[in-house]
């Protein structure tokens, strides 16, 4: 029996193996100065980069990162400090319903909210969609964190006579600071792979973007155009945009993991 | 500051606390409620125009203007249901294996090893998909099926490679982790006590695992299956570049096929008229309508079971 599970183990992580010996044999080879410095040529031409898709990952991660933030730190922290508990397990299940939504239909809604109005795909649509998704991942892992937080901390604070924000924001907050930090990057690396929602909201774009309201790219849209083209040279990028883009989300989920290993042991 | 003025200060930062922190909590629901209302919404011109008759509609024809949804509702409950025959008894063999019979220096590493799986963005599993996995499939895997199961209508037909079958694979590899996570957390909290006690009465290792743990882990497995079934039927970008994209319902597993997510990724940037914008939106609101009715069952199951709730991977 032994054996059995232990076969079926393997079988479960050798598409993990396989992806990166592959995006290592098809990738290495374009992974150049020129892929991370240069625009992408025209139809026809080979040569070429993702500058500006990569640039753009980080742009939508920055936008992003103004949305679910504030919204998701805050909401966790009042799961955690406040509330009745049966108003929390409806926010709890809320959140973890929200987080079961597939994320194109955001692309959706995102697009009626804000594409439609501005008329035209926009920067700002492709940061709020992924926004919008790291809200409730980040509620969850804030809550969590917040409460390995021992009580007598908080009790110690308002003994000596601390308002309860002020406890919360200068005592439990910076306590649970590291915890929090791991949660928000964690669901950063989660959206910067996410494709679908910002196929009909940041578009994508072939040139470097300079205004909030025009489209934008980012690696994985990227990465979508050129692995469906019919060109070589295309498809060949594709195999350098997905092994930078996965060494990227890749090296936050290890070393979130190694920096926190023993702090936050569940 | 006078005393007084510090009561005060303290009063209302209390509560302009309290109040911020609540309204970003409850945006929670603020957020589900825009979802459905937008996307009622958008699509309330194919609501008009077709009615119910939309979930069982078989064409989908923009030229027309006729618009079915029964291709895509066939084709991603197909899909799922390949998937969770992949991925459900893989899961559990390997959740078993980690919680009960591996050797604890290989525990650590291969749960490391899945929970990197399941940041592997869905972009990046389709390339591979098309380039590796469904050239392979086409090869080895469906000649040899066709051979050796070919008297079953389901393994019959022209190969093509992109199939509903390679959109079912696809779809195992990517709930596998969420699934085999999920079910480790719940064989952990099993109580040792039960595992003793069957070992007294002198059950063998396997009978343990069968009788001690997994059937009185049934209920907390099954709803991780759920959720897992939550995220097959949401999938998006590797189903699209695997599946064939062909509206079509075919008995042939071989066959491509069309999934609700699928649809949207393809068509709506080019849906010209409202209509065909409205039915791509109300294939939203179908895709949405299920994947919400099967996240909450499966929160539900789980939350019984007393724990806080079990968090979806990041």
């Amino acid at each position: 029996m032994q054996t059995v599970t232990f076969c079926c183990a393997l079988l479960v992580i050798a598409p993990l193996l396989l992806i990166f010996y592959t995006l290592l044999k098809s990738g290495i080879g374009s992974v150049n100065w020129d892929f991370f410095t240069k625009l992408p040529k025209p139809v026809g031409e080979s040569g070429g980069g993702m500058a500006n898709a990569i640039v753009g990952t980080f742009i939508l991660l920055g936008l992003a990162s103004m949305v679910g933030v504030p919204a998701g730190v805050c909401g966790g922290i009042y799961l955690s400090e406040y509330g009745s508990s049966r108003l929390n397990g409806w926010i709890r299940f809320g959140a973890d319903v929200l987080n079961g939504v597939p994320s194109i239909i955001w692309g959706m809604v995102v697009y009626a909210l804000v594409v439609l109005p501005m008329k035209g795909f926009s920067t700002l649509a492709g940061g709020i969609v992924l926004g919008l998704i790291m809200i409730p991942l980040i509620m969850r892992t804030t809550e969590e964190v917040l409460q390995l937080v021992p009580n007598g901390y908080r009790e110690a604070s308002l003994a000596l006579g601390i308002a309860q924000w002020r406890t919360i924001t200068q005592i439990v907050i910076r306590t649970a600071l590291k915890g929090i930090v791991t949660g928000i990057l964690l669901a950063l690396a989660r959206v910067a792979g996410e494709t679908a929602p910002l196929l009909f909201t940041a578009f994508g774009n072939r040139f470097w973007t300079h205004h909030l309201s025009d489209p934008i790219a980012a690696l994985p849209l990227q990465i979508f155009s050129y692995a469906i083209s019919p060109y070589e040279d295309w498809r060949r990028q594709a195999w350098a945009g997905a092994l930078v883009l996965l060494l990227l989300i890749t090296t936050i989920n290890v070393s979130v993991r190694v920096l926190t290993r023993d702090r936050f042991r569940k | 500051m006078r005393p007084e003025q510090r009561m005060a200060v303290r009063k209302y930062g209390d509560r302009a606390f309290k109040w911020l922190t609540l309204i970003m909590a409850l945006s929670v629901f603020v957020l589900i409620a825009l979802i459905g209302f937008e996307l009622t919404k958008g699509s309330h011109l194919a609501l008009r125009k077709f009615g119910w008759h939309f979930l069982v509609g078989r064409d989908w024809d923009p030229v027309s203007e006729q618009f079915g949804a029964l291709p895509f509702i066939f084709g991603t409950i197909v899909s799922s249901i390949l998937a969770l025959l992949i991925a459900v008894p893989l899961s559990i063999a390997t959740a078993v294996f980690l919680t009960e019979l591996a050797p604890q220096w290989l525990r650590q590493p291969i749960t490391i090893f899945i929970e990197l799986l399941a940041a592997v963005p869905s972009v990046i599993l389709g390339l591979w998909g098309i380039f590796v996995m469904v050239p392979w499939l086409r090869s080895h895997l469906f000649p040899w099926l066709k051979s050796s199961l070919g008297f079953l209508p389901i393994f019959q037909g022209p190969i093509y490679g992109v199939s509903m079958l390679a959109g079912g694979v696809i779809i195992a590899i990517m709930i596998v982790p969420i699934i085999t996570s999920v079910s480790r957390e719940i064989l952990r909290s099993v109580p040792g006590l039960q595992r003793e006690a069957a070992y007294a009465l002198g059950a063998t290792r396997w009978e343990v695992t069968r009788i001690a743990v997994l059937s009185y882990a049934k209920k907390g497995l099954f709803g991780a299956v759920i959720l897992g079934l939550g995220r097959a039927l949401g999938e998006t970008m590797a189903v699209t570049m695997v599946i064939g994209n062909r509206p079509e319902i075919a008995t042939s597993l071989f066959a491509p096929g069309y999934t609700l997510a699928s649809v949207i990724a393809n068509e709506f940037t080019e849906a010209t008229t409202d209509v065909y914008l409205n039915a791509l939106f109300e294939i939203g609101l179908v895709l949405l309508g299920v994947t919400i009715v099967v996240n909450a069952v499966a929160q539900l199951m789980l939350r019984t079971l007393g724990g806080p709730g079990v968090r979806p991977q990041a």
